[in-house]
């Protein structure tokens, strides 16, 4: 096949990555195949799920709770859920008054040990914008509906601790296992885009 | 620097961009710039600092028309360049004609992880005094560094409340130019929504903002 028509449907960046990409590999910069490693790690292995198993602990362990709010690091530590960046965490707990919210407005930092990589939205403009100035208005947009009497704590990540939302456990959910507990935590109510038990939102 | 990536508080860029069913990478080339990104870290020639530095300085109109991780393209490229590990002129030339040679063996995923948590923390285990403690008020220094900095325009010359004392990190303005770590407490500071945004803000909510001694200032 020519090399026209293999690469026709290759966009340029496309084509500036796989470029980028072979030049390593053949300096000995990269070894391709630990690459595919670690992408695997990141599409795979950790994600939101590593977040919910710590907030399904927090909710069925009173001393795991308050240790996580304490020292989140330790805590989340403790159930191998160990950050390659930015380690150093601090766990928000929501309250019936208080209503939590993470941003970074400088660049995506995201606690990527407990909720993966982020998605497209939170690294977007409009997100790192708007999130310190109109909370609420963000938040609507996710369908989340907060009361006036709800007090809306934003927290801007403009250094190497990283933050996470540790939501309300929703009403007549008690007699739920952990591990069914942890099915009902989403990502964004992690993130604090979306209250639990209330409206699912979008996204 | 007073760049583009500084974003808080800006109007203009429309609805949040809120996609059902996300994939991790939207297409391969992506995890493929993220993987690069990871493995060439464990090189030790830059750090998490100087790659944000080297992000805030795309140009601006680059920086607003490109996605997320075409930005980590370019800033690995000019990384590469900037630390002599690739030149410009063997990114500019096709594939095909290229002649290279390995100059290194490259590092086996094994030593990447090893290297990537031996950095994983920016804390700096070390006994400084922290000019401030909780409950403090503080105002954010009206300072406008030409360099990297991690103080954001919106709460420059704002007062807030020390809310928590995170202990001793590395200082990134020094960091993100290898000019030393700098070490000093970092504190979590609070700000209410009106004295960030003014009246028009909810009288109740609180803005949150992670900043170190050399940011802050006494009212």
């Amino acid at each position: 096949m020519p090399d026209h028509a293999l690469h026709s449907h290759l966009s340029d960046t496309e084509l500036r990555v796989r470029a980028l990409e072979s030049l390593l590999a053949d300096k000995g910069l990269v070894d391709p195949t630990a690459l595919d490693a670690i992408v695997d790690t990141y599409e795979n292995k950790v994600g939101p799920r590593n977040g919910a198993r710590v907030v399904a602990r927090a909710w069925v362990d009173e001393d795991f709770r308050q240790w996580l709010l304490r020292d989140g690091t330790a805590a989340i530590d403790s159930l191998g859920y160990v950050s390659t960046q930015g380690a150093d965490i601090v766990v928000l707990e929501n309250t019936a008054t208080v209503h939590n919210m993470t941003v970074c407005t400088l660049c995506s930092c995201y606690p990527w040990a407990v909720l993966g990589l982020p998605p497209a939205w939170y690294k977007s403009f409009a997100y790192r914008a708007r999130a310190v100035k109109d909370p609420r208005g963000v938040l609507a947009e996710f369908g989340q509906v907060i009361p006036a009497e709800l007090e809306v704590r934003v927290w801007d990540s403009t250094a190497e601790v990283r933050y996470m939302v540790l939501p309300q456990q929703p009403p007549g959910t008690e007699a739920l296992s952990e591990d069914a507990l942890a099915d009902l935590v989403t990502r964004n109510a992690m993130i604090g885009t979306e209250r639990l038990g209330q409206d699912r939102g979008r996204g | 620097m007073d760049g583009i990536h500084d974003m808080g508080g800006m109007d203009g860029f429309g609805p949040i961009p809120i996609e059902q069913n996300e994939p991790v990478f939207h297409a391969p080339w992506e995890g493929r710039v993220w993987a690069l990104n990871t493995a060439l870290g464990a090189w030790g020639k830059w750090n998490i600092d100087a790659g944000r530095y080297t992000l805030e300085q795309l140009d601006p109109a680059l920086y607003l028309s490109s996605s997320y991780y075409q930005r980590w393209l370019y800033r690995t490229e000019n990384m590469l360049v900037d630390h002599d590990m690739v030149s410009r002129s063997e990114l500019e030339t096709p594939p095909e004609e290229r002649r290279v040679t390995a100059e290194r063996e490259p590092l086996p995923l094994d030593e990447i992880l090893v290297r990537q948590h031996k950095t994983r923390s920016a804390r700096v285990h070390e006994d400084i005094p922290a000019a401030f403690q909780a409950g403090d008020r503080v105002r954010a220094r009206n300072i406008h560094p030409t360099g990297h900095t991690r103080i954001p325009r919106y709460v420059r010359g704002r007062v807030g409340v020390i809310d928590r004392d995170h202990g001793v990190f590395i200082f990134p303005d020094t960091h993100a130019v290898f000019a030393g770590d700098k070490p000093q407490h970092l504190y979590s500071v609070r700000f209410t929504a009106r004295e960030l945004w003014g009246p028009d803000a909810d009288p109740g909510d609180k803005i949150y903002v992670d900043m170190w001694d050399d940011y802050l200032e006494v009212p």
